[in-house]
């Protein structure tokens, strides 16, 4: 076996995988994206064992590993991604825009996203301002009417709401 | 290392593997390109089990179940339940691209580019001779219980603390200290 064939493989994968992180919006799709990336890593890692001969069999080992960490890495990334469905109702990234610098609003180019944005967030001015009103609201509760089971019926009911024209017409798939 | 065979007449490995690595590749342009969410995560158990073909194909045996195991398995099956808890849309969405897909191409294909001159160029002489029983389950345990030991253990600390963190994040009545 040539050694070009596998690692030419590898790199079209990595690049596939570079193209899904960068031009996807669905977070799930880009995480999607990372795993093949992680798996072009494998593949070289498979091949370069194989061809020096390892006699630790390092190359192999660390595929292993690798996948153990993948492993923990969708777990991790899919409860981020729930906890940010659960507080946003979107995980669309071009929304998520919290942490963006504070420009001045009329040069904002996403005239689109930016009423979501300020609607569902606090306004965009202190940055970090999602992360401790998410802990606070529900544990703290001076402002008291928001428990975390009504956070997620209600989100569940709107996104129920919002998707269930879209589902019907396509359950076919 | 010592004498390159011709590529010309390809071995029956060869061109097995380039089937497959031919598979794997469109399958995840397929995952990359598809319309629906669902449609992505199960061209990506093709890539994958297109993969572990790959690894088999490389005598690398253990590692291709553990792919078969862990990636067509366990995370695809993850994804299929994030997919499904964020209530993605089901059927063709139009929306699933940025606007920045133009650059995401111009980006993956110049390193797709760079990555195929500089590999082709790097190992047009390398031949690796398959010789099967290298990645057995056996070889592979007793390399990892003789040598690798203690990369073992802290990886097996790390998957306990992802696995406390998960449920963690996910469960909303664990509250911060006030």
């Amino acid at each position: 076996m040539h050694v070009v064939y596998p690692t030419v493989v590898s790199a079209l994968l990595f690049s596939i995988g570079v193209y899904g992180v960068l031009a996807r919006r669905n977070t799930i799709l880009v995480l999607m994206s990372v795993e093949l990336m992680l798996n072009a890593v494998n593949l070289n890692l498979v091949v370069f064992d194989v061809w020096l001969r390892d006699r630790l069999h390092g190359g192999q080992v660390l595929t292993l590993f690798v996948i153990v960490i993948a492993a923990a890495e969708v777990g991790l990334g899919l409860a981020i991604i729930l906890a940010l469905y659960r507080n946003r109702q979107t995980i669309d990234l071009d929304r998520l825009r919290t942490l963006t610098e504070p420009t001045d609003s009329g040069t904002d180019p996403e005239g689109g996203s930016a009423p979501d944005a300020s609607s569902n967030a606090p306004t965009p001015g202190p940055g970090p301002d999602a992360g401790p009103a998410r802990g606070a609201a529900p544990a703290g509760s001076p402002s008291g009417t928001v428990s975390p089971g009504n956070l997620l019926n209600s989100a569940a009911d709107r996104a129920q709401t919002n998707s269930e024209p879209i589902i019907r017409p396509g359950d076919t798939s | 290392m010592t004498e390159v065979p011709s590529y010309l007449p390809p071995t029956g490995q060869e061109i097995i593997f380039l089937l497959l690595g031919v598979v794997a590749v469109g399958s995840a342009l397929l995952v990359v390109t598809t319309k629906q969410v669902v449609h992505a995560a199960l061209w990506l158990v093709v890539c994958f089990g297109a993969l572990a073909g790959c690894y088999l194909i490389l005598t690398a045996e253990f590692v291709a179940w553990v792919q078969v195991l862990i990636y067509v398995g366990a995370i695809v099956v993850l994804l299929l339940f994030g997919i499904m808890l964020t209530r993605a849309p089901i059927g063709r969405t139009a929306d699933l691209d940025s606007r920045n897909r133009p650059a995401a191409a111009i980006v993956a294909i110049a390193t797709a580019a760079v990555l195929v001159t500089v590999v082709i160029d790097g190992f047009r002489a390398a031949y690796a001779p398959l010789e099967a029983g290298g990645g057995s389950a056996k070889e592979l345990g007793s390399s990892i219980f003789r040598n690798w030991v203690l990369p073992f253990e802290v990886l097996s600390i790390l998957l306990l603390a992802a696995l406390i963190g998960a449920i963690v994040l996910s469960r909303t009545d664990i509250r911060g200290r006030d």
